[in-house]
């Protein structure tokens, strides 16, 4: 039956709690897209079948009570140990489970309460095996709010969101405040967009509350497009009511009656978790006419993604909306004015939408008394690159980069030297692991050429050519740009071949400072003169790099030689004899037939004909081959 | 009825705000967008072909060939990328014969590039025919690829 009052909602939210409590037990599988795709859902189907065959009870529902209650969750965070199980309240967490696993988890843990020890995670640093979350210096050094459901709940359940204290954020606003309330407590969180611009949210806002129009939109902007960056992704998939219930919040605010959410095509779990946690709120009188007899109306519409990057852009958003092309117009006028179909509009990113909530049901003050002077609350970074824990972390803003990497992370992968770590995706920079105890905010990462963004954080190591890394991210800007204003369209297309004749040997070692000088100028040029953000940041992880790491720019140049041997047109091919055992696959691969050498004896690379393509360094068993640059 | 008649019944005509999911849907039905689709979707809408090939350009998830019957589908996103996913590719380039965004003359498979698959604990992570691969390295491909048809035969 809807629920129509906000005594009905009262009551079904305290039915849910005492639901929740009653549970004995507790098993949260992993279904983010990381897992599934490490097959956790075949984990999931084994453990309900071993259950039965022991004769352990098992329910989906929260209110039905039974020997254990059993739930696909969204994402842990800790994807590098997926598939993930996690069994409450004993607080175990099983990593890498495999469906044969599944019976000892059920006989030892369900029936016996005991631990399965080769299941649990080992920590690189002390080699200890560890028990469970509050364990894991993973976990523990992390602040979760926006990820607070992530993994913990059913996202599918509506009951479950409101046992963790779903739509008190919501019913707060609609009952005991006015739209310029929630506003002012908005703008004293100190809440500012979690998509990178770092406005702050109420600000917005007030802006689209004082715009006049027929209608007013909100929009979520799930158009994650940051190559290695996956929280929005996680956040949708997890726990999709708290966004629903931050774009009500805000329609709420601005007088809106109507919101898209904008979310790429690539993320379908997303989507379909979206899609059901629209229907459950519209069956519930949640969503739709007249909200809990408020007269407060609101609906929420998916709009579909169709990849093109720079749609992350919200006035090419509001383009693609309207079934454009997804171009960027110059601003003024703002969306805040003039938006989709021409009316006022507010566009909110994922995780800050799912931050309001927790913001207006806890208070300003709450949140404000995380993170740093500019910057409240907390940010979800999605780690990744060369890090032993690969994974979505949420940190109080100012929390250094050497506690992430370090700490939280577990450190670089195989014990290599930090390099350094790209923040903020394609539009960020990179910071030197020389600056790693800067306190992470919106402003201390402009400050040494980086910045938020979404929460991209690539760590590198000794073995990644920053040189490389800036061509990686200008190739695929300057795919992404739209074309439509010129000194984004020809700006990212030569500072690309620069870096492309660079990574390759094509200058003279005279022509040093005359590239770099170019190199910077086409960059300044284009921060100046683009249209819209994608253009304006598309030069920072050149010049950042230009800024930390010119040495390997220099030496590319002058020395031609790639310092982290990784560009190949720089490298030597050898082998070694004393580890060659002559099962000469190294010759059968070689494109250019340059490896001879009889059986079983040690090969010769022929460096005249050698196309340095790396064939025979890949294919070798023996780790042979030597490369020197 | 034909698929695209299938998908256009699902809108009202002349609405051009509906025009990027009726090309998804057409997409989804067909594998790709022909010439012909998109005559007839410009006519349905109401905005000339030009306009609907121009808006089908503009975005990466439109193909205008058809797919591959096992699509390998390559993930360049960062995390992908600082773990050795260029040479990944690159080894399905010079297996296959083909490049990103082509297939195989026997129609078998198609080589896709995308920013990102969002699976970054996986890196580098492929998807073959929709089974995801992670932790790919250019020796395994041969094997993947001879895996993946034998599981669809």
């Amino acid at each position: 039956m809807p629920i129509t009052t906000a005594e009905q909602l009262k009551t079904r939210r305290q039915q849910a709690k005492s639901n929740d409590q009653a549970v004995k037990r507790r098993v949260l599988v992993c279904a983010g897209t990381g897992c599934v795709a490490n097959g956790s859902l075949k984990v999931f189907d084994a453990l309900e079948d071993e259950a039965k065959k022991a004769g352990v009870t098992v329910s989906f529902e929260l209110d039905k009570h039974e020997d254990a209650y059993m739930a696909a969750s969204g994402c842990h965070g800790f994807c590098q140990m997926g598939p993930l199980v996690h069994i409450l309240p004993d607080d175990i967490l099983y990593t890498k489970v495999k469906v044969d696993d599944a019976a000892e988890i059920v006989e030892e843990t369900l029936k016996s309460g005991n631990v399965v020890e080769r299941l649990l995670y080992v920590d690189p640093k002390s080699q200890q095996p560890k028990k469970g979350r509050n364990d894991i210096p993973f976990y523990a050094g992390q602040t979760r709010i926006a990820l607070k459901r992530c993994g913990e709940v059913d996202p599918e359940s509506l009951d479950a969101y409101f046992a963790s204290g779903g739509l008190e954020g919501l019913e707060k606003a609609l009952f005991e405040m006015t739209p310029d309330r929630v506003i002012e407590e908005v703008l004293n969180s100190g809440l500012r967009g979690r998509g990178g611009g770092g406005f702050p949210t109420g600000l917005k806002w007030k802006f689209a509350r004082q715009a006049k129009g027929d209608h007013k939109y909100v929009i979520c902007n799930g158009d994650e497009g940051d190559p290695g960056a996956f929280m929005d992704r996680s956040l949708m998939e997890g726990d999709p009511f708290s966004v629903l219930e931050g774009m009500a919040i805000a329609a709420y605010a601005i007088d809106a009656t109507k919101g898209y959410i904008y979310v790429r095509q690539e993320y379908p779990l997303a989507i379909k978790r979206l899609e059901k946690a629209i229907a459950t709120l519209r069956e519930e009188g949640l969503l739709g006419e007249n909200i809990l007899g408020t007269g407060f109306s609101f609906d929420v519409i998916i709009k579909m993604g169709a990849g093109a990057f720079v749609c992350g852009e919200e006035t090419a958003l509001i383009h693609s909306v309207e079934g454009k092309r997804g171009e960027p117009r110059p601003r003024p006028p703002f969306p805040a004015q003039s938006g989709a179909f021409g009316m006022p509009t507010i566009i909110n990113n994922v995780e800050t939408l799912s931050n309001l909530g927790s913001i207006l049901s806890k208070g300003a003050d709450w949140f404000a008394s995380f993170g740093t002077e500019s910057s409240k609350g907390t940010k979800v970074f999605a780690l990744t690159g060369k890090i032993n824990s690969t994974g979505l972390v949420e940190v109080a803003m100012g929390t250094t980069i050497r506690k992430i990497v370090e700490d939280i992370g577990g450190g670089v992968l195989n014990g290599k030297q930090l390099k350094g770590v790209q923040m903020g995706g394609p539009s960020g920079g990179c910071v030197p692991a020389s600056h790693a105890d800067i306190e992470i905010d919106f402003e201390s990462l402009k400050s040494v050429g980086a910045m938020m963004g979404s929460g991209g954080m690539v760590v590198m190591d000794e073995d990644n050519c920053m040189v490389d890394v800036a061509k990686f991210f200008m190739d695929f800007i300057q795919r992404e740009s739209c074309g439509k204003c010129v000194p984004c369209r020809i700006g990212t297309k030569r500072m690309l071949g620069i870096l492309t004749n660079i990574c390759e040997g094509k200058y003279k070692p005279e022509e040093l400072d005359e590239v770099i000088a170019k190199l910077e100028d086409i960059g300044t040029v284009t921060i100046d003169a683009s249209l819209c953000g994608l253009g304006q940041t598309a030069p920072n992880p050149v010049l950042s790099t230009l800024r930390w790491f010119r040495h390997e720019y220099e030496a590319h140049i002058r020395d031609h030689r790639c310092p982290a041997k990784a560009c190949k047109p720089f490298l030597r091919y050898a082998i070694d004899p004393d580890k060659c055992r002559g099962c000469s696959l190294c010759a059968k691969r070689c494109p250019a037939n340059a490896i001879t050498g009889e059986k079983k004896k040690p090969h010769v690379i022929d460096q005249d004909k050698c196309v340095m393509c790396g064939a025979c360094a890949t294919n070798c068993k023996f780790e042979a081959v030597i490369i020197t640059s | 009825m034909s698929g695209i008649e299938n998908v256009l019944s699902q809108y009202p005509p002349r609405s051009q705000d509906k025009l990027i999911p009726i090309l998804q849907g057409v997409q989804e039905e067909e594998g790709f967008l022909s010439k012909q689709a998109m005559y007839r979707i410009g006519e349905y809408v109401g905005v000339p072909a030009s306009k609907v090939y121009g808006v089908a350009t503009f975005y990466n998830g439109f193909r205008f060939k058809p797919r591959g019957k096992y699509p390998i589908v390559i993930c360049r996103g960062t995390a992908c990328h600082v773990r050795g996913s260029l040479a990944v590719l690159e080894a399905f380039q010079d297996e296959l014969g083909i490049k990103p965004g082509d297939t195989t003359e026997d129609g078998r498979f198609s080589l896709e590039v995308v920013a990102c698959i969002g699976a970054c604990g996986l890196a580098p992570v492929i998807t073959v025919g929709g089974e995801v691969f992670g932790e790919v390295k250019p020796g395994q491909i041969k094997k993947i690829l001879k895996q993946v048809q034998q599981e669809g035969e």
